[in-house]
């Protein structure tokens, strides 16, 4: 008997390079024998690129349009497939300014279960932009669909506040269904500290580090060329490092934790402790100092 | 003044009084700036072209009155069937207006149904707050055993999550430890009725079955699906069974909650499938579906379970009957009694009677998609030949179903089924291709009156004759209801076209 379907989902600020390390990592798990269905929940519809090696063109909501409705559609027409037979789909969604891309990532979804996409998959894997901004953007983590998130994160103060919103969502639905948050995974920024912060934020979240994804310029050169890292260059170190996360997630199956997000001041505080932000008395002292320098005359 | 306090005039003969007469045409010329008659009069005929019908057909962008409603109403229709179940719909109140004026409309009757009064802020912020506080208003207000919960689609836009949100209202105490709260999505803007019936039979179901060990018994479950006869069908449905002597559940059974006794006591709730019922029917030999386009997920559901399952379309007319009965005979192993042998007789010896006056005759058929494939067959079993049959809530599967029924009998040659159109498109192919008739509900009757087809209305909603869901439409005698309705109105076309004294009336025969 096989093992049951594992859905989980990435989520993270935007630009931190959520669908970098989850189309690396799925590339790994795919190469461990698994059979994977990438599910891009950004209007963007960049979630698959380097597995297609080119921007999806056909996503559900754009062919749903063109169309007519979602119930004029097949699954072969969404269904694409990539890098060692790692399927792909796009949501894909509306115009800036225009439209509800939340209802998009509902209606595609539903489209994706009613039509069996998840037949026959060991994983499914969500990503999924930005923060959580509404219903729409937590249909992956409602009940039945991805069991763990991992939130992909840095060593900056607006990915650390990010992480911490995302985890508020994900404890909004954890009681209610059964989602979990599997980890934090940090993409490495070279920012000060960033390693101690991030297990600092993790263990505060009640959740672990799972894993710190140095920084390695083969990713750009991989990203050019539309590749995985794997795929690109699989002896270099840093595939070394996509392998070894995909080997953490794939054993992290039922480990996940109910988290614990911290207040605005607890994100602060913590900052400081770490000299990352100064605190006010610092920055008053600061301003003092400037003040007292002599000022340049302009005339 | 034609009007006054002795003798108060209906709008009726009022708006004939001459005064009236001469302000509306004053109106008009000054105010409407009317095209003239001879242009009003070409254009009317040319939307009556060939040429029209393939524009009209061709038409993407528009729906102009589509022969369906919205998922909400069919979650609200199907949870009415449940022992004390209150429909709570989330979302904005004047959704729940429209499913309870439409089923009141109908059925003549009181149609019980709250919302949780979504407004801006709720779309802003969600509408989390006001589940928690409708649920526990809804269940202090109006006692119900049980709150069926389904959305519409502000609720669905900005993606309220129903299983977290009434586990939430739960954790706050809206209603007590236990209390029943199945749900279902029902957005409107997916599918129509028919689908939210399948939705939320679904999610009663799965709310009592989910989680329970299933022993298998040898009782049979019932689903009659959406229909508007309901109260006569449901109610001819258990006395067939019950002169088989099959024991066996209605799951969600209408008949009596739409047809409430005018005794001096009201009755918020009244008659339906208990929760007892609803529960035990996990352990139920079969379920059969009466309408298959109504339970696509939920039959999926009781296969799931390990219940064999059979799904029929609106068993209407002889040889439909006979498949509902062989095939409940077969799973319960009950013959068919001699009884209803008798009934089926004498529906053969009626349709047999009137032969003379039913072959030949054609007919423009639409509606939900089981009923059209029901009406259509039964139409054809009198030697009728459809020609129009029309589903704006029919798929492709639908169609191919229709081309398969059509081919199986020589008066089906003619027809062509047409899945989601609308009753415009109608309109232009009963202009084209005429008609001797036109079964549907009461939204047909402009048709009727524009093209001159007589109506025959034989499904939901029916707003503008009474009581007809009152007598079945199913099995036999169902089927002489039917046939009767058909009779009436080809016998009323034939007294209206020989009624010209010296002129036509050497046909106005005292016996036809």
């Amino acid at each position: 008997m096989s093992a049951p379907l594992r859905q989980i989902a990435f989520y993270g600020k935007g630009g931190i390079g959520k669908s970098t390390t989850s189309q690396n990592t799925l590339a790994a798990l795919v190469e461990m024998g698994q059979k994977i269905l990438i599910v891009g929940c950004d209007p963007k519809a960049d979630s698959t690129r380097l597995i297609l090696h080119a921007k999806a063109q056909d996503t559900v909501l754009s062919l749903a349009a063109a169309a007519g409705s979602v119930e004029d559609l097949e699954l072969e027409d969404v269904l694409k497939v990539g890098f060692k037979g790692i399927k792909c789909v796009e949501s894909g969604g509306p115009e800036p300014g225009v439209g509800c891309a939340g209802r998009g990532v509902i209606t595609s979804i539903n489209f994706l279960e009613e039509n069996g996409a998840y037949e026959d998959v060991d994983y499914v894997s969500y990503d999924v932009l930005g923060d959580v901004v509404c219903g729409g953007f937590a249909m992956p983590i409602r009940e039945n669909k991805a069991q763990e998130i991992y939130i992909v994160m840095s060593g900056e103060m607006m990915a650390l506040y990010a992480a911490n919103n995302i985890a508020k969502g994900i404890l909004k639905y954890a009681h209610s269904g059964g989602v979990r948050l599997g980890g934090l995974i940090c993409n490495e920024r070279q920012t000060d500290k960033e390693l101690e912060l991030s297990e600092a934020l993790a263990a505060r979240l009640g959740s672990k580090l799972i894993h710190f994804v140095p920084r390695d310029n083969v990713v750009q050169h991989a990203e050019l060329r539309r590749m995985t890292v794997i795929e690109y260059a699989p002896d270099s170190k840093q595939a070394g490092e996509y392998r070894a996360l995909a080997t953490k997630i794939h054993g992290n199956s039922g480990k996940g934790t109910i988290p614990t997000p911290i207040t605005m001041e607890e994100l602060e505080d913590m900052l400081m402790e770490f000299g990352i932000m100064k605190t006010e008395e610092q920055q008053l002292a600061e301003l003092a100092a400037k003040e007292t320098k002599p000022m340049v005359a302009l005339h | 003044m034609p009007q006054s306090a002795a003798k108060v005039l209906d709008h009726m003969p009022l708006f004939r009084e001459p005064e009236y007469k001469a302000m509306l045409k004053a109106k008009k010329e000054q105010f409407e700036c009317p095209h003239p008659a001879d242009k009003v009069q070409e254009t009317d005929d040319w939307t009556r072209s060939w040429e029209y019908r393939e524009k009209n057909l061709a038409r993407e962008a528009l729906v102009v009155n589509p022969g369906k409603a919205c998922q909400p109403l069919g979650a609200v229709f199907a949870a009415s069937g449940f022992d004390g179940t209150m429909s709570f719909v989330h979302g904005s109140q004047g959704c729940v207006a429209y499913y309870r004026s439409h089923l009141s409309r109908h059925f003549k009757e009181p149609s019980s149904c709250v919302s949780s009064s979504m407004t801006e802020d709720a779309a802003v912020f969600g509408g989390l707050n006001n589940m928690v506080d409708g649920l526990a208003n809804t269940h202090a207000l109006y006692k119900p055993k049980m709150i069926a919960v389904s959305t519409t689609c502000m609720a669905e836009v900005i993606g309220d999550d129903l299983n977290s949100f009434i586990q939430t209202a739960r954790d706050k105490g809206s209603v007590p430890e236990g209390f029943d709260v199945p749900f279902a999505h029902t957005p409107a803007f997916v599918g129509s009725h028919v689908t939210g019936y399948d939705n939320m039979m679904k999610g009663i179901l799965s709310h009592f079955w989910n989680g329970r060990e299933r022993q298998a018994s040898a009782s049979v479950n019932i689903i009659p699906g959406f229909d508007g006869f309901c109260v006569g069908n449901i109610r001819e449905l258990k006395r067939m069974l019950g002169l088989m002597g099959v024991d066996h559940a209605v799951l969600s059974d209408t008949s009596d909650i739409y047809d409430t006794p005018s005794d001096g006591t009201f009755r918020m709730y009244a008659g339906g499938t208990t929760l007892d019922q609803a529960k035990a029917a996990l352990n139920a030999k079969a379920t059969l579906s009466m309408q298959a386009y109504c339970t696509e997920k939920t039959l999926e559901m009781c296969a799931e379970k390990g219940q064999q399952t059979a799904a029929f379309h609106y068993p209407m007319g002889v040889s439909a009957t006979d498949e509902f009965l062989m095939k409940v005979s077969e799973l319960t192993g009950k013959p068919i009694p001699e009884a209803l042998e008798l009934e089926r007789g004498r529906l053969v010896d009626a349709m047999a009677d009137s032969q003379a006056h039913l072959h030949g005759k054609r007919y423009a058929i639409y509606g939900d998609p089981d009923f059209v494939i029901a009406m259509a067959r039964f139409v054809m079993e009198t030697g009728g030949e459809p020609v129009h049959c029309l589903a704006t809530n029919g798929g492709k599967a639908w169609e191919e179903v229709m081309t398969q029924l059509l081919a199986s009998s020589p008066y089906g040659a003619g027809c062509k089924a047409w899945g989601g159109k609308d009753l415009w498109h109608m309109r232009s192919l009963m202009a084209t291709e005429p008609v001797d008739f036109l079964i549907g509900n009461s939204y047909g009757k402009y048709l009727e009156r524009d093209l001159r087809v007589p109506l025959i209305r034989l499904t939901f909603p029916i707003f503008d004759r009474h009581h007809h869901h009152r007598f079945p439409t199913w099995g036999y005698q169902g089927a002489l209801t039917v046939l009767v309705k058909i009779l009436d109105k080809v016998f009323d076309a034939i007294d209206l076209n020989t009624n010209i004294p010296g002129e036509t009336d050497y046909s106005f025969d005292l016996t036809r």
